[in-house]
């Protein structure tokens, strides 16, 4: 996408850097929420890429968020620069494990297991409540980075740029990875999973190997949020959590690596605004917008986006050839 | 011995609930090929109607048998309702698009149905507890059951034999078996296929609506219901075999039994073990214990 | 002269189902460089000759070896990669993608690089034998167009392309004309015979219409009940009274 709208994407990287100094407070936190979510949202998009839904996405991502929880409460651990990476290692191992089961299902009955092995761990979170907290969660204890304990001000600034930082990585690594060939047989499993083994490829390590990077996004996601928002709970398991992420990747868009994005920025906002307005109809405000996403417009945010740039484009090419 | 006896009846209790929540599901599937995830959000209404009209019945001073007949009539009016309005307005959209699509859609009308509850009945649970206590107690291996417990299991029964003979042995059963097994020739032989979508999808729909109403009784209904009953009758219907009514049976037996079994053994497991169930007997056999419907792997 | 073992062999393969034999103890062989073409009526067993050998079946009993090699049993995954590869009769093509990255996928199976998450797909070395390959067969034209776009001929011409694109030993190719109008029939035959004739590959395929069969193949063999009655020449073959009964009597 970004060799389409190379201006709109330089701009849009300026405007993230510069987003601390020009946006207030809370803005900048939902921000660095957004950002982080993203990347569970990209894994998610992954296979809705591949024409699976995943409905179990939250487990990864409780995996992450966890990894920060018991770094802070068993060993007192808060460096973000050591934590990061351990909770994208475990999101890993975890889905490396269960991918082995995973990979050999599809349509409803994948997405209906994933949602399965979350609620099983929100159910073992829960359940062991001396180990984890049980409903009142864990606190996290501020991150440093690199050992540096920053000043309170600073710390949302830093954190910030931490996260933006990692984001700008993974949407690196994700642009590579849809133009590779992983990236390719994914979107091909959606269209003819038998022209696949026939060409002397396999479907299921396709599959295993998306699951893998699709939970190491997840932990990745999950323990960027703990640190930045200070407290977990098993909800972070829940299905509903999962149902946010697809959520997400159906409002921004799915096919893109921008439409993630878009969207987790503009579901932050959604939420902050229905939570004072319509509190209890949080779940109704996600099915209405699905709903009409499904009907209207099925590319999402990003695709509307699309379709007024290149209007855009056009109109401009017009004029230089007028 | 007495642990055995109870464990069993509690089996057969959960196993009805759990046959009237899944009966609806697997037909639906049976016939339209969906998944639709909205049936939670249906079996809940169908208890909350229920519910509702049967208080308002007591309010009034009505006769209390007649919270029987207010029961019905909330599954009905939800079914008869809600079931074609599902099926025309939206489901219809999304006939022959990729399944994630149809996936999403009914998910997101689950999330609309969980949160339409709350808006109209608010937060605070009910409980309409007359139907079951009417019909007295009794008391077996030294636990008190109500008898409402075993006409539940009658229901389940009843519905079950209902569909059944309905599919194997009425002429409209004939045509949705044509249906199910080559939609374009029945369309070419004249069946109206689109109408027997919407009347099988209301069928399941009302026995949801049943189901909910049925065990409203023995429960308090409350927000959130309606997911958590999604998952367990997916399980019912994966273990069973999709689209099966025998399946759905079995499936229901099956986890009923194992949750009686361990509430008494290992109250831990409880809340998983219907999800290690499914996830075990998926391993082992994918397309299900009756499963005639070939789950994609290759 | 050393002997050449055949490049595709069964022996006593046999198939049933339920109470109908679909393959009855086939036992052929076929030489590298043979163009050879399958025939018989509908029910002959020659599609589940071609699925056995693919893999896509399992055999009750017989065996299958590809190059000496035995893959009784193996899926078609693997099969694939002893060499063999197969054409369908319904095209079966990665409809959301464009006509080269369909190709480019096939390079990349046949290289082992399918789960490479790097480098890119689109990369030199792949989109120049990707391009000729498209050039070979008439499609470039249609190289960045979508799947969609191609007309029925064009499909099917992809469609076995993506199977050469494997480099295989053996191609087998399923009605490769099922579907084609008249007109584009022998057009479509003549661009992929030519293509395997020069590359010298092994080919069978599988065929309803006589004329193609009798037009292009080197060897006929005659399917019927899911035993092989007759093999030879396609003129002495397809003359037989007994062969034109059996092939034309039950359609």
């Amino acid at each position: 996408m970004a060799q389409r709208f190379p201006l709109a994407g330089l701009l849009a990287a300026g405007l993230f850097v510069i987003a601390p100094f020009v946006v207030p407070g809370w803005v900048l936190f939902l921000l660095t929420v957004a950002l982080a979510k993203f990347m569970v949202v990209l894994a998610v998009a992954l296979f809705l890429r591949g024409g699976l839904v995943t409905f179990g996405h939250a487990l990864f991502y409780a995996v992450g968020a966890y990894t920060a929880g018991f770094g802070s409460k068993w060993f007192g651990a808060r460096e973000a620069v050591l934590l990061v990476p351990v909770g994208v290692l475990l999101g890993a191992l975890v889905a490396a494990l269960l991918g082995l089961f995973m990979a050999r299902y599809r349509g409803v009955f994948f997405s209906m297991l994933n949602l399965a092995l979350s609620m099983i761990l929100y159910a073992i979170l829960l359940k062991f409540y001396w180990v984890t907290g049980g409903t009142d969660g864990i606190s996290v204890r501020t991150p440093t980075l690199l050992g540096f304990v920053p000043p309170r001000d600073a710390l949302r600034l830093l954190y910030y740029y931490f996260t933006l930082v990692i984001a700008g990585a993974v949407t690196y690594a994700v642009h590579r990875f849809l133009a590779s060939p992983l990236g390719f047989f994914l979107k091909a499993l959606a269209d003819n999973e038998i022209r696949i083994e026939y060409s002397g490829a396999s479907v299921q390590r396709v599959l295993y190997s998306t699951y893998v990077l699709s939970g190491a996004l997840g932990g990745l996601a999950g323990v960027l949020v703990a640190f930045a928002v200070g407290h977990i709970v098993p909800e972070y398991a829940f299905w509903l959590q999962s149902g946010e992420f697809v959520f997400i990747a159906l409002l921004g868009g799915y096919s893109s690596v921008p439409g993630p994005l878009i969207g987790a920025i503009a579901f932050e906002f959604i939420r902050t605004y229905a939570n004072k307005y319509a509190p209890y109809a949080w779940q109704m405000t996600l099915g209405i917008i699905m709903l009409l996403i499904i009907l209207l417009q099925p590319g999402g945010l990003w695709a509307m986006y699309e379709g007024v740039a290149s209007r855009f484009r056009r109109r401009a090419e017009g004029v230089w050839h007028a | 011995m007495a642990t055995l006896i109870i464990i069993i009846v509690d089996g057969f209790v959960f196993a009805a609930i759990l046959f009237l929540l899944s009966v609806g599901l697997t037909l639906i599937f049976g016939v339209l090929r969906i998944l639709h995830i909205s049936h939670g959000g249906i079996y809940a209404l169908g208890a909350y109607m229920g519910t509702f009209l049967a208080l308002k019945s007591l309010d009034m001073g009505w006769n209390p048998y007649l919270t029987y007949v207010m029961l019905l009539a909330g599954a009905l009016i939800i079914g008869l309702l809600v079931g074609p309005l599902i099926e025309r307005l939206f489901l219809r959209r999304v006939y022959g698009q990729a399944e994630a699509i149809q996936l999403l859609l009914t998910f997101s009308i689950l999330l609309i149905l969980d949160d339409l509850i709350k808006l109209i009945w608010g937060t605070t649970p009910m409980l309409v507890s007359k139907p079951s206590t009417l019909l007295g107690q009794v008391s077996i291996a030294g636990i008190p059951y109500t008898w409402y417990h075993f006409v539940l299991i009658a229901v389940s029964m009843v519905c079950g034999g209902a569909l059944v003979w309905l599919v194997r042995g009425t002429r409209f059963g004939k045509i949705i078996v044509a249906v199910i097994s080559d939609r374009e020739v029945s369309q070419a032989v004249g069946i109206n296929v689109s109408r027997i979508y919407t009347v099988s999808f209301t069928l399941g729909a009302l026995c949801a609506a049943l189901g909910g109403a049925a065990i409203a009784p023995t429960i308090a209904v409350a927000p959130g219901f309606a997911v958590e009953v999604v998952v367990q009758s997916f399980a019912v219907i994966a273990i069973g075999g999709m689209g099966s009514l025998e399946g759905a049976a079995l499936g229901a037996l099956f986890i009923g039994l194992a949750r009686a079994l361990a509430i008494h053994l290992w109250p831990e497991f409880e809340l998983v073990v219907i999800y290690l169930i499914m996830l075990i007997v998926l391993m082992v056999k994918p397309e299900g214990l009756f499963g005639a419907v070939e789950v994609r792997r290759i | 002269m050393p002997e050449t073992h055949p490049i595709l062999q069964t022996v006593d393969l046999t198939k049933a189902f339920g109470m109908v034999r679909a393959a009855d103890r086939i036992t052929v062989q076929i030489a590298q460089g043979e163009l050879v073409g399958i025939v018989g009526a509908n029910g002959s067993g020659k599609t589940t000759f071609l699925n056995l050998v693919t893999g896509y079946l399992t055999p009750d009993h017989g065996r299958i070896l590809i190059m000496g090699q035995d893959s009784t049993g193996l899926p078609p995954r693997l099969v694939t990669r002893l060499g063999l590869a197969r054409s369908f009769q319904i095209p079966q093509l990665y409809t959301s993608l464009s006509v080269l990255e369909n190709v480019l996928l096939a390079l990349a199976a046949q290289a082992r690089k399918s789960t490479g998450f790097w480098k890119p797909l689109y990369r030199r070395q792949w989109l120049e034998e990707g391009m000729e390959i498209l050039a070979r067969f008439g499609l470039t034209p249609y190289a960045s167009r979508s799947v969609a776009e191609l007309p029925e001929g064009g499909r099917k011409l992809l469609d076995v392309g993506l199977s050469f694109a494997l480099q295989p030993r053996v191609l087998l190719m399923d009605e490769p004309t099922s579907g084609v109008s008249i007109e584009e029939k022998f057009q479509v035959m003549d661009t992929l015979v030519g293509v395997l004739q020069q590359s010298h590959m092994t080919t069978i395929f599988v065929e309803h219409d006589m004329d193609v069969v009798q037009r292009y193949s080197q060897r006929v063999l005659v399917f019927d009940n899911g035993e092989v009655v007759a093999d030879g020449a396609p003129n002495t073959v397809l003359a037989a009274p007994e062969v034109r009964r059996a092939v034309l009597g039950r359609e």
